[in-house]
Formats: C-alpha cells, structure tokens, sequence
C-alpha cells in the first residue's frame, strides 16, 4: 500500500529526488573516503615520520568535511521538500475526494475517521518519507560502500564481515520479528484505555446514576494492567536489543584487531588500514542499525498509508453520468415513480414502492414514525442516495441523469441537525450565493423568523458564529439554517424536521411566512409534530416505508388510521373528531 | 541509541507547546518517581557502571594498536640492540623524527608483535564489552519496570480523578479537551518519560566517561575535543530556536487546517446541495500551502541539526587525526592513543546530537505533564458525609421528594432557581414543560444531586439530602436521559448495565417492556451484538429504547425520563406509555417532554423558562393562570381548535 501510494505522489517530484539521491551519495562517499585518509596519514605520515604529508592530508580532510556538510545541507533541503510537499499533495488529494463522496461513503467513514486520515495518517506517512529519504539512501550505500572501502584495506579481513554483518541482521530480524507484533498490540491497548476513558467522560451522567463507578474502575484497572504488560514487555526487548546490537559491534571491533593484529605482525597488511577498517566495520554495522530505525517506522507508516489508501481508492457511489442531460425548464416537479430503497445486504427496504408527484407552489408534508422511512425519501432528491429501483424525477429529468452541480442548483436543503459555518451570520446565511444584497439577506430572515433576533445580536448581520452555531440557541441555529436556504431562492424547498427546536407559536408564524415567501417553488416539509404540517396542501403518511395516507389534514382524518393515531397521542382525542 | 533519529521525529511531530511552570512541573515529576527512588538509583548505578565499562572499550583498542605498533617498530629496528642505542642510530642517519617519536615507545629493538600480550589485552576488551552491555542491560531492564509503574499510576490517578470530579466540571470544560488530558498527553509523557529518561541518563553518563577517558589519554586533545561541545550546543540552541518558531507555526497550521476539514465534512452535504464544494477545495489548498511552508520550514532547520552535528565531528575529526599524528610523529603520544581516540571523538558527538534532538520531546513532553497535573489539580466534589453505613435504609417502592426552597446558580451572579418549593408524595408524576433550553435538565441534575444545591433542602422520604451519600441518593432514581448513551460492548451489556449481574432472563423480559426485543432479534447476532463506539449503527430511536429497557431493569423507586419518548416513533411510543404506566405505578416520576397531551395527566406541572421555574401547578391551576403555559397550550392547538 505503502509503496503504492508513494510511487504516485512522488512521481512529481522525481526530479528533485534524483538531485537528493545525487548528493546524499557525494555525502555519503566523503564520509567513507574520510578515514582512508586518516589511514594515510598515519601509514605514510605517523609511522614514515612525514609532519609535511600530515598537514597536506589534513587541509584535503578539512576541505572534503566542508563539502560533505553542504552536500548534506542542501540534501536535507531537498528532502524537507520532497516529503513535505508529497505530504501535502496526497492531503489535497484526500481532502478533494471526500468532497465528491456521496453521504453513504461518509458514513462508510465517519467524519472523526475522515478527519484522521486527512490529518495523523498523512502526517505518519510524511515522517516516514523524511527519514526514508535520507536513511534510506544513506544506509545501503554506507553499507555497501563500507564493505568494499573495507575489502580494500584489508581483503584478508573480510571474511570477519562475512560473520559479522549476518549475525547483526539476523539478530536485528529476530528482535522484529518479536518486537512488530507487540507494537500492534501496545497500539491497541492504547486505544482501548482511551476507549474506556473516552466513555467514562461522555457517559459520566449514566455511570454515576447506575452507580457504576467502581465497575468503570475495574474496567481501567484491567486495560490499565494489559497496557503496562505489554508495554513493559516491548521495553524490555529494547532494554536487551540494544545492548546486543552494540556488544556485536564491539567484538567486531575487538575481532578486527585480533585478526588484524596477526596480519600486521606477519606484515602483510599496514597498520594504517587496520584502523582504517576499524572505522569501516563500525560504519557498516551502523548502517544496518541506521535502516533498522526506519524500518521500525514503517509498520506505522504502512498502516497509515493502507488508511489513506481506502479513501482514495473509493468510488464515490454517487457521481455524474457521462453524458448529462440538462432539464428543459426548472419547473420545481419532483416526482418518484416506484421508488425503492434498500441498504446493500438489508432484506426489508426502507422504502417501498413509492409514486407520487410534488407540485411546484404547493407544499407537501411527509409524516410517519421513527424508521419509518422519511428523512431516507427526502434524501433521494438530492441524490445523496440513489434508489435501488424505480426513478426520483426533478424538473422532469431523472436525477441520475443530471449533472450533481445542475441538480443542486435548483434545491434548497434544510437538515435536521442545523448546522452553521464558523463566520459570521452574513456569512452563513450568503453561503449560497455570494452575492445577494443585504436587502435579500433580511427578507429571509424576516421570512425564516431571525430577523428580530439577527438585529439585537450584537453586530448584526456581522454577529460571530462559532463551528456549528453553537453559540446560537437550538431553534435561532434552524431559524438561520431555513434562512441560508431562502437566499439561495431554489426551485425545491426540503426541510427535514427542521422546525423542531420552535416553540408552536414561533413555527405557526414561520409556517404563515413562509407559504408568501416561497411563491411557486415546491416545498417539502418532514416533521414530527403534526401541527407542523396539519395545514400543508397534501400530507403524505409514510409507514414501515410504504406509503399508507396521501391527502389534506381532513381527507386523512377521515381515511387513514396511521394518521389519527398521530394525531391522537399528539393532540389528543378530541380533535381527531 | 537506535532511539535517536526516532527520538528526533517525535519530536518533530509534537506541537511546540511552552510550559508556564517549568520547574514546578519537573519537581512534580520527580516526586512522582519517590517510590521507586530506590530503584532508580540502582538504575543510575548500573548505567554509571555500564558506560565506565564501555568507555573504556576504545582505549583498551588503543592499548592493542600499540602493541602492535610497537612490534612493527621493534622488528624494524636492528635485533640485540638497545633501545637507546637504536635511538641514537636513527639519529645518526638523520631520522631525527622517527627517533623522538620511538623515544616515546616501549620497544625491544628486533623483536616483532607479541601475539601473546595482544591476546590478552584484547580478552580484556572483550570482557570489558561484555560486562558493559550486561550492565547495560540490567539498567535498561530497571528503568523499563520503574517507568512502567510510574505511568501506570499516573493513568490510574488520573482515571480516578475522573469519578471524584463534579458534573459542573464536565459540563463547563470542552469533552475535547478533557479527553485530550487523559489520553494525548499522558500518552505523549508516557513516551517522553520512556524514552527521554532513559536516553538522557546514559547520554549524560557517556559524555563525562567519555570526557574523563579523553582528559586521561591526552589532555591537549581533550581540550580541543571540548570545544566542540559548547560549539555543538550554540549550533544546536541556534537552530532549534528558529524550528522551534516553525513548528508552533506547523501546529498551529494543523489545527487551522484539521478545523476547516472538520467543519466540512460535518457539514458535507450542506458544502454540496449549496455548490460551495470548489470553493471549499481552493480554501484547503490555500491553507495547505500554508502549512506546507511551515512544516518544510521546520523539518529543514531541524534537520540541519543532524549535518552540523556531524560536520562538527568531521571537523574534530580531522583536527584530532592531524594533530594526533603530529603528536605521535614527535614521540608524545602513543598510536593506539589516537586511535582510540578518534574513536572517543565519534561517541562523543553521538549523544550531544541526542541531547539536542531530545529537547523538543522534552519541552512537549513537560507541557503535557502540566497539563495532566492541571487536570489532576481541579476542585473535587466535597466528600460525602462520614457517617455509620446502615444509617438510613436504602429506598424502596415509592419514595417521597419534597423541596424546600431551594435556590441553585451555575454561575454566581446569574439567578436561576430561587426558594422553589414542591412537595411530591409517593407515586405521584411531576411533568416539567417549557420550551428548548429552558434549563430542564437542571432540576434533573439538582434531583440525582450531579449539582449540589446553593441553599434549602432536597429530602428524600424525609431525609435531607446532605445526609446521605450520593451513592445512597442516586440509587433510589432510574433515568432515562436525553442522550442515550451506549458503551463500545454487546446490547446484552448494554441492558444489563442497570442491574449488575442480571439474567439473560432479566435482559430479556426488560427489552421485550421496552418493545425492544423485536429488533434486537432482527441483528444477525441478536443480544450479543457489538456495538461500536457511538452506537452508530443504531438509530437515535433504538437506542432510546434500549436506554428505557435499561431502566426497567434497574427497576428504581423514582424514575426521572428525560425527553425520553420524543425519539420514539409514535406506534410504539403508544405501547410504551402503556408500560411506562405500569412502571409508574406505586413509583415518582419526574417527566420532561414535548407533548402537552401526555403530561396532561401528571400530579404537578412545572413550567419552565430561560433556566428558570416560571410556574408550578396542575394543568387546571395554570390553565386558569392564563400565563406560559396557557400560551404553551393553545399555540400547540392553534387551528385545530375549528
């Protein structure tokens, strides 16, 4: 997965990574002719007595440190930018699908999962890559480039690199093996800790009224208990990884001399390239030490990028057909003619079997209980679900068919959460069109019932509003909500259950204004409370999503018994007769 | 060791938080190692001993290479002679140089390597590699337990500060950020003080062994070699001072951005029907670009910490390799000095690097101790009264509650409740009416005593609140509360969680009153279905029926239901108002809803407005009044009336 989504959005960049690859090699080729040169100095400087060659030796050190270290500088420029700007991309790329994602995929997601992804995920697979650049490419050639400097000096010694380097990568191997798989477990005794606390704060009010704050301690005692084994048994691993990484590289060390010191003895090999190969032996198993970090990275990184993945990788479920058709005329109809709707792998639909017409300059009400189908139905109209079979018209074109952007021209949505944009409530009421005048903006209010309120706020129609409108009552947040709706002036009015939050006497004037305001759109209103919609020109009474009442308030008194029981345990007996 | 780069990248991903106490906080830290002080001496001893057997690994090298140079030298030099006399041959024969340097040597002209003293010096340094990672290892072992145990009783306090903190304190501090305490920060201090701690010890240790072995072997070198230190830091504090400044600018970019994702994808559908999904794009992208900027600003000046490091090293390198073979050339130092201390001069810049890039999860890490010791530190609830446990019989079957004039204020100069009084004999229904956030839960919150009230008296069945514990009060009531708050486990558990140990019997007879039953058959895995963390795979309405079927099993003296039916669609709402009666029989209920019609019927209606009691009576009483709830009333029934 990893590779997979690295290959993509590092192509872009491959320029730069050939100039990083370029001059971390340079750097990295300095480091190890370093001690070359210090095993000339002491061969033919220390031990031939030559204090000339010394300082001439040491003024090419001096000048090959300075090159390295700008050599690693500008490496390290590069691959800030390569990683960061890859980071970046791959965020706008997410950021851009989910916005053509149809409301199944979030929910698929959740917005929580969503945000992570975009952020914490994107962020662990940049880290990698501004190690990888770097370590990566340093590692095997340091390795690499140690052994064969290391054959050079001393051929007759290689055979200790032959135990040496295997014995460090099986033991590294080893410790992975046993350390990766702890590390996914510690990760998710982590989770579940926070879990339990997470749960412990939202649900404070249940658990302290059931009483049940000491199981709740005995639920974290337990977690608590797991997460400390378990981290404790990865620390210890490191606790004995390291020092067995490091008595490895010192017997290497120790070894070298020994053999070494034979070899020189017997003088077939200067004692200049003894220490030379010292040097290299430690640069080499510290590569392998040097890949193993980024290696231990990686299994983060890969899960981050497999999350990331699954998000690029989706097909937003709804999208655009490849050859729209525009509607003649923006008439407002709705209609559905057969319509039915049933999550993927659920038996029973939602709804079933549903046909009728919504009239432009009418406004039609649909009412039924909890699950019985109504705010699914509203949901079909602006595609945010496509019905499994039969069509949803709008403006006498089947709304798969039509172009999304066409679509929602013509609609104004209200939803049950009224949700507001941080800004200001000019901001949130204009979100539709730019640019209406002022004059517009306070006729919806006057019509959504926020104008009195919008005036004593303190700024006006420039009043702050926090994410989500939380700094504005319930029912002021739906009255700004159906106002944003009003400016956009569309074709189709869908408000679900939007008027909730109102007290009765607020929604009956909202409901009178709003009839003059909205003229000859189509208006659909869902709702609860039968005395939101007792006065709309048909009532559609939906039920285990079938439709088992169509009609006026008085026809369906008359007809329909799903109706009068509402009505019944709403307003009571006397006014069903 | 292997930590370091990870240990830079940690630090790198933590916001740059500066703390505001930052000696408090370290001393708080310390104390909270107290217990196992003892332990952590012994760990700072066998690191101490473990560092002095690895340090001194290279210069026990070094004493190979002389022997070896030695050999080479001796052999060199005619056999039988002195070593003066060979001295003064070279001499002779213009090798003046050669000649001082040997003077320095311990030599036998003629006689080559001595295999056998190289063995045992190099025995030695393996014993001296080998005791030193033992110790290494007992030290890492040590520090794992201690620091593991002092976490884990951090987590523990932390979590028991959760159930002695008054309701007020959730209901006034984001969940966020509460959240944030308990999990992110300990978290990260978990991993500061895991990997920090221990880094910094053996960090610390080897640069003063390292120091002494220099100062032991060559005192000139050794003071060049300490200039690199303080020149190290100056870089080191140089840089990070500036990637300090880019990394709060990262973070703060992050949560500029992790807002602007959040706030869209809440509000997605509304970003697409009102066509502002491009220019939703484009403001990503900018603020992207923004933190683009910032976060390559700040990985590349952190990231030259780790080049200058080492150009630092080359460059002491260099200088030790010259004048180390000057000095060996003049005969003041030994071969196998330098050599071993070349190899010092390479350990020596390893930690100071570390130190360096420790210091960011350091700073990050302290911030995040602050932040749990705030937490740690907020107003508790008062202790509950101490008093003899059998003192007052728990309550059964019906319970009286009467107030007396009780005044309550979330803030202080903001009145709310002012001398209310109500007296509710057993099995009466009290409805409590008014418009949204009129402030009805707070009677609820009064009642099961979350708020303790300002002054007056709460009794139950004539025992004033203040002498019974919570526990005792809150026992007495059953609720079911407007958000229905399920836990990540089966609806099985779920249920039960009102009546610990219940039957499946049980579980099942109080799902079926709540009409609940039915549905949770549906589930493929019926009763022992999962749910996840916010139920999310439940419709508000089937989890207000399974918090309902919660309460009857509880099966409380008094019943509080908060909005309870108003999720419910309305067929079944019949079927449960039907069982609710049943329960309500011989039982107080407290009722909060919408509908008039169904409180129509209860003992005593409170009518409630903008956080306040506005009216208290029967529905004949305040129908006759003509006030709130008359206008309540008849604007409910507006046009039907006709």
């Amino acid at each position: 997965m990893l590779t997979r989504l690295l290959r993509t959005y590092l192509r872009p960049y491959s320029r730069q990574i050939v100039i990083l690859v370029v001059l971390l090699v340079a750097q990295t080729v300095g480091n190890l002719y370093l001690p070359n040169l210090n095993a000339d100095i002491i061969n033919n400087g220390v031990v031939e007595g030559h204090l000339h060659y010394i300082l001439s030796t040491g003024e090419v050190m001096l000048v090959l440190t300075l090159l390295v270290g700008v050599c690693a500088v500008i490496a390290v420029y590069w691959a800030s930018r390569v990683a960061m700007g890859a980071g970046a991309d791959i965020r706008e790329a997410v950021f851009t699908r989910v916005q053509s994602f149809s409301a199944r995929d979030m929910n698929h997601f959740g917005t929580a999962s969503l945000i992570t992804r975009n952020t914490n995920d994107i962020q662990q697979i940049q880290l990698f890559l501004q190690m990888a650049l770097t370590m990566m490419v340093i590692a095997p050639i340091m390795c690499v480039g140690g052994i064969i400097l290391a054959i050079h000096e001393g051929a007759q010694l290689s055979t200790l690199l032959l135990v040496a380097v295997p014995v460090m990568g099986a033991f590294i191997g080893l410790v992975m093996v046993r350390v990766i798989p702890q590390f996914r477990s510690m990760q998710i005794k982590i989770d579940r800790i926070n879990q339990v606390l997470r749960e412990q704060i939202t649900g404070v009010r249940v658990i302290r009224a059931f009483l049940r704050n000491r199981s709740e301690a005995d639920r974290f005692a337990t977690a608590n208990a797991e997460l400390t084994d378990t981290a404790l048994r990865v620390n210890r691993i490191f606790a004995l990884a390291l020092p067995v990484m490091m008595v490895i590289l010192n017997l290497s060390s120790v070894a070298v001399v020994w053999f070494g010191g034979r070899l020189v003895s017997e003088g077939s090999m200067p004692i200049g390239n003894l220490t030379a190969f010292l040097t290299y032996i430690l640069q080499i198993l510290l590569s392998v030490m040097m890949a193993v970090m980024v290696a231990i990275l990686l299994p983060r990184a890969a899960a981050s990028a497999e999350r990331v993945k699954q998000v690029l990788d989706t097909v937003p479920e709804v999208s655009d057909p490849p050859i729209p058709i525009s509607p003649t005329a923006m008439t407002g109809l709705v209609k559905f003619e057969q319509v039915t709707f049933a999550y993927p792998g659920s038996e029973r639909p939602v709804l079933d079997d549903l046909s009728f017409t919504l009239e432009p300059g009418k406004t039609s009400a649909i009412i039924g209980g909890t699950g019985s189908g109504k705010t699914t139905l509203l949901n079909l109209i602006p595609r945010f679900f496509d019905a499994t079979t039969g069509h949803v018209m709008v403006n006498n074109v089947d709304v798969r068919s039509q172009e999304q952007e066409v679509l929602w021209s013509s609609i104004g949505f209200v939803p049950q959460a009224a949700y507001l944009f941080s800004g200001t409530v000019e901001s949130n009421i204009r979100f539709a069109r730019p640019d209406a005048t002022d004059a517009q903006l306070w006729r919806a209010l006057e019509i959504a019932q926020a104008r009195d309120f919008v005036a004593a706020m303190p700024g006006g129609l420039d009043a702050p509003i926090d994410q989500g409108g939380t700094n504005v009552s319930g029912g002021q947040r739906q009255r700004l909500a159906i106002a944003r709706a009003l400016v956009k002036e569309p074709r189709v009015y869908l408000f679900d259950d939007c008027f909730s939050a109102l007290d009765a006497a607020t929604d009956a004037r909202l409901r009178a204004a709003l009839k003059a305001g909205t003229q000859d759109a189509s208006v659909v209103i869902v709702a609860q409370r039968v005395s939101t919609i007792m006065h709309a020109d048909r009532i559609i009474v939906l039920d285990d999503g079938r439709v088992v009442g169509m009609g006026t308030h008085a026809e369906l008194l008359t007809s329909c018994d799903p109706y009068r029981e509402i009505v019944v345990s709403q307003l009571g007996e006397g006014v069903a007769t | 060791m292997t930590m370091g780069p990870m240990s830079v990248l940690r630090g790198g991903a933590q916001p740059a938080q500066k703390s505001k106490d930052l000696r408090g906080t370290v001393r708080r830290l310390l104390a909270r190692l107290g217990p196992e002080r003892f332990k952590f001496v012994l760990a700072l001893f066998l690191g101490a001993t473990s560092v002095g057997f690895v340090v001194s690994g290279p210069e026990i090298l070094g004493r190979a290479t002389n022997v070896l140079f030695n050999g080479i030298v001796g052999r060199a030099l005619k056999p039988g002679t002195t070593k003066a006399q060979a001295i003064q041959l070279l001499r002779d024969h213009g090798h003046g140089q050669i000649a001082s340097m040997i003077a320095g040597m311990n030599i036998t002209p003629g006689v080559g390597v001595d295999i056998n003293e190289l063995g045992r010096v190099l025995a030695l340094g393996a014993l001296v590699y080998l005791l030193g990672a033992a110790f290494s290892y007992f030290q890492g072992f040590t520090m794992a337990g201690l620091t593991q145990r002092v976490m884990s009783g951090m987590r523990r306090d932390v979590e028991a500060k959760l159930s002695r903190l008054p309701l007020r304190y959730f209901d006034s501090h984001p969940h966020g950020d509460v959240l944030s305490r308990v999990t992110n920060d300990i978290d990260n201090l978990t991993t500061t003080i895991q990997q920090g701690l221990s880094q910094l010890i053996t960090s610390v240790l080897t640069i003063v062994g390292v120091m002494g072995m220099m100062f032991w072997i060559s005192p000139l070198l050794a003071a060049v070699a300490a200039v690199t230190i303080p020149l190290a830091l100056v870089v080191t504090l140089l840089i990070a001072k500036r990637s300090q400044v880019q990394f709060t600018a990262q973070w703060k970019q992050t949560g500029a951005l992790n807002g602007l994702v959040e706030e869209t994808h809440t509000g997605h559908e509304l970003v697409q029907v009102f066509g502002q999904s491009g220019a939703t794009i484009d403001e990503f992208g900018r603020q992207n670009k923004l933190l683009y900027r910032a976060s390559f600003r700040a990985q590349f000046l952190s990231g030259i910490i780790q080049p200058s490091m080492q150009f630092i090293a080359n460059i002491n390198y260099v200088v030790i390799a010259v004048l180390g073979g000057y000095r060996v050339a003049s005969g003041l130092l030994s071969l196998g000095a330098v050599t071993a201390f070349i190899q010092y001069s390479r350990q020596f810049t390893m930690p100071i690097t570390q130190i360096a890039s420790q210091m960011n999860m350091l700073q990050s890490g302290i911030a995040s101790a602050e932040r749990v010791f705030e937490f740690l530190d907020a107003d508790e609830e008062d202790p509950d009264v101490a008093r003899a446990p059998d003192a007052s019989p728990p309550v059964r079957g019906a319970a009286s509650v009467k107030l007396e004039k009780v005044c309550f204020r979330y803030e202080p100069d903001k009145p709310l409740i002012e001398d209310f009084t109500l007296d509710v004999a057993p099995g009466q229904t009290v409805a409590i009416v008014g418009p949204t956030g009129a402030g009805k839960t707070t009677i609820v919150n009064l009642l099961v005593r979350f708020y303790e009230i300002d002054s007056g008296h709460i009794l139950l069945n004539g025992v004033d609140y203040r002498d019974l514990t919570r526990d005792e009060v809150r026992s007495a009531f059953g609720m079911v509360l407007q958000d229905a708050w399920m836990f990540a486990g089966s609806i099985h558990d779920n249920i039960g969680y009102g009546k610990p140990g219940a039957t499946d019997e049980e579980i099942v007879a109080a799902a079926k009153a709540a009409h609940v039953d039915s549905f949770v058959r549906t589930l493929p895995d019926g009763y022992a279905t999962v749910l996840d963390e916010d139920a999310s795979n439940l419709s508000s309405g089937q989890k207000q029926l399974l918090t309902i079927a919660r309460a009857f099993l509880a099966d409380q003296s008094i019943l509080i239901l908060d909005e309870a039916t108003s999720n419910v669609d309305t067929r079944t709402e019949v079927l449960i108002q039907e069982a609710m009666a049943r329960l309500r029989e011989g039982r107080t209920s407290f009722v909060i809803a919408h509908r008039l019609s169904t409180i129509r019927n209860a003992d005593t209606i409170i009518v409630m407005d903008q956080g306040r009691i506005v009216e208290q009576g029967d529905h004949g009483e305040l129908m006759g009044q003509q006030g709130l709830y008359y206008s309540l009333y008849n604007s409910q029934f507006s046009g039907v009336a006709t």
